[in-house]
């Protein structure tokens, strides 16, 4: 559980300081939308990719680059949490 | 001079081909199954009173039910409107009202949203439920249920003039309403016909059709592809923004042409992983819509180096009326970005001065566009319509692209600029001031500006500068998912910025070089 919540504030912590700067941590919920709502564009969403591989050693594969992994912090932990398994 | 018949004519000469393939493990259709796909269509939007003339909206993702609901509209001698499947309700339901569709066909997902936005707008349009979209299957399935109620009276296929509408593609509107481009069967025909002369397409290629129905790379993608009994690999709307599986779906489809915006070109040549899979049936690389950048490009190339490259140019009022064959490998000194080349075969082009003279030879000015491909002008506006047009010399009136470009001693046209506030970002037309009047429709919103400045990583960059009742600091979250819900994705600005007040000219008018200044300091 500690170790779940860890990993949220990491991947939420990194969000912020690189797709909103200056924005308030608490109005990133674990359900509030990235992607439909223009926050994590292609280009985000590989740079991510890229910092979830590097910080948790897991590989996300090509077809779960989508919205229904990564429109969510609550999608994206979970999808890293599956890796690590 | 008629768009549908080239499906007439391929499903004759070849009916057992695939017309269709939905990449990623879609469905697939012959040519003729497609064929009788849309005539049912057709003859069940005949049934609902659709009549030669009029317009057929459809809100279905991108499958083979949407290409088979374009030819059932064209077969019913109406003007098809695509909107976009991604776009909110409110923007699609005026695209569909403005032009006074007598029907629409919707998938059942969007279809609540979509009823209360016509409601709103006071419109009363035929509605055709479809479960779905994929394989034809969702379509099949609505046309079968309907005809167990009452079966449609098969019609001939409508013969329209060339003059006649094919097609209402819908772009972004300096004032904050989308307008509508009317392009009939002889601007599609003729369009397609240089395709054809230029491309050399065969029964053995298959075309990506990455561009959605609603921009116009899609005609080339379509027409040309079907005209010649090639196979249209389909790519779905979420697929197509990411550059793994597109790398993937052009090695495994053995895509022969692919057509696109050169942003997701230059994710796929940095992110694709290119080096570990084959691209040997690829022979033809086309991209238009933006500048590509020449150290992207470059890369792209060195990637791929067996296709032959081609920059196509034009504003959805011409579609493709400028183009440029890349000649491979590109030298590393170049640093520039390709030209966008010479006028094509079925259209003119003259380069006009500031006083609305033909600029001398090697002097910048608008190019300005007149033929067979060129736009009547925009659905229901007179004025503007009036306005895209200038006389030079002799009539018929070009049409003004807005683009200001220089001729070089090579005869090849050299793109420098917009003449006004409108930039293009990922390909897709974006007019600063329709991301304005979303912005100024926010409760907390007392002013707003945006620029656009040219990024490496994004192409453009948009900035809103806001001035927020109470010198607020809003929440970029908030902001941005309030933007989603009047544009589309791609229009929402990149940055955020506020400002007690936004600066002004001597005029009281925005001081937009201020604010451009701002957000590049």
């Amino acid at each position: 559980m500690a170790d779940e919540s860890a990993v949220m504030d990491t991947v939420k912590t990194f969000i912020i300081k690189e797709f909103l700067p200056g924005e308030d941590p608490g109005n990133l919920t674990p359900t509030t939308p990235l992607m439909t709502s223009g926050i994590l564009d292609s280009l985000a969403t590989l740079k991510l990719i890229t910092f979830l591989e590097q910080e948790f050693s897991v590989q996300i594969e090509a077809h779960e680059a989508d919205e229904e992994h990564f429109n969510t912090l609550e999608a994206i932990c979970g999808l890293v949490a599956s890796k690590r398994g | 001079m008629i768009l549908h018949q080239c499906l007439d004519e391929a499903a004759r000469r070849w009916p057992d081909h695939v017309a269709i393939h939905e990449a990623g493990g879609g469905g697939s259709i012959s040519y003729r199954e497609l064929d009788s796909l849309s005539n049912r269509l057709r003859d069940r939007l005949v049934g609902l009173g659709v009549r030669p003339g009029d317009r057929v909206g459809f809100w279905i993702r991108k499958s083979v039910d949407a290409v088979a609901t374009i030819f059932g509209a064209l077969k019913a001698g109406a003007a098809y409107v695509p909107v976009d499947p991604t776009a909110p309700a409110a923007r699609n339901g005026y695209i569909l009202a403005d032009c006074a569709v007598a029907a629409v066909v919707v998938e059942t997902r969007f279809a609540d949203a979509l009823r209360a936005e016509l409601a709103r707008q006071g419109v009363d349009p035929k509605v055709l439920l479809i479960g779905g979209a994929g394989g034809g299957a969702h379509l099949r399935a609505a046309l079968d249920e309907e005809d167990r109620r009452a079966k449609a009276a098969p019609v001939h296929s409508a013969e329209p003039r060339p003059e006649d509408l094919a097609y209402i593609l819908y772009t972004s509107g300096s004032t904050g309403k989308p307008k509508g481009v009317m392009l009939t069967h002889r601007n599609a025909v003729s369009f397609v016909q240089w395709c054809s002369e230029t491309f050399a397409p065969v029964p053995t290629d298959r075309f990506s059709s990455h561009a959605p129905f609603h921009f116009d790379l899609s005609i080339l993608d379509i027409y040309t592809c079907l005209k010649h009994g090639g196979t249209l690999i389909v790519i779905g709307e979420e697929a197509g923004k990411m550059p793994l599986d597109l790398a993937q779906i052009i090695a495994e489809a053995k895509i022969t042409v692919w057509y696109s915006a050169p942003s997701i070109l230059s994710l796929i040549a940095q992110h694709g992983k290119l080096g570990s899979r084959s691209y040997a049936s690829l022979r033809l690389v086309l991209f238009a819509g933006e500048v590509f950048p020449i150290g992207h490009l470059k890369s792209l190339t060195r990637q791929w180096p067996r296709p032959r490259y081609f920059n196509l140019y034009g504003p959805t009022e011409t579609n493709v009326c400028t183009f440029y064959e890349v000649a491979t490998p590109i030298p590393d000194e170049q640093s520039a970005p390709v030209p966008i080349g010479k006028i094509c075969s079925h259209l003119e082009g003259v380069v006009v001065d500031g006083e609305g003279g033909i600029a001398r030879k090697g002097a910048e000015g608008e190019l300005c566009i007149r033929g067979a491909g060129v736009t009547q002008g925009y659905w229901n506006l007179p004025e503007q319509s009036r306005n895209a047009f200038i006389t030079v010399g002799t009539p018929p009136a070009y049409y003004r692209t807005g683009d200001i470009v220089v001729e070089t001693p090579d005869g090849n046209f050299r793109y420098l600029g917009r003449r006004d506030r409108m930039i293009k970002k990922r390909g897709y037309r974006v007019e600063l001031g329709e991301i304005e009047a979303c912005l100024y429709q926010h409760p907390e919103i007392r002013e707003a500006a945006v620029v656009a400045l040219p990024d490496e990583a994004l192409g453009m960059k948009v900035h809103a500068h806001l001035a927020c009742k109470e010198g607020k600091r809003l929440s970029l979250i908030e902001l941005k998912t309030f933007c989603s819900e009047h544009v589309p994705i791609y229009m929402i600005p990149d940055v955020f910025s506020f400002h007690a007040a936004l600066p002004k000219t001597s005029t009281d008018k925005v001081d937009y070089q201020t604010l451009k200044a701002r957000s590049q300091g």
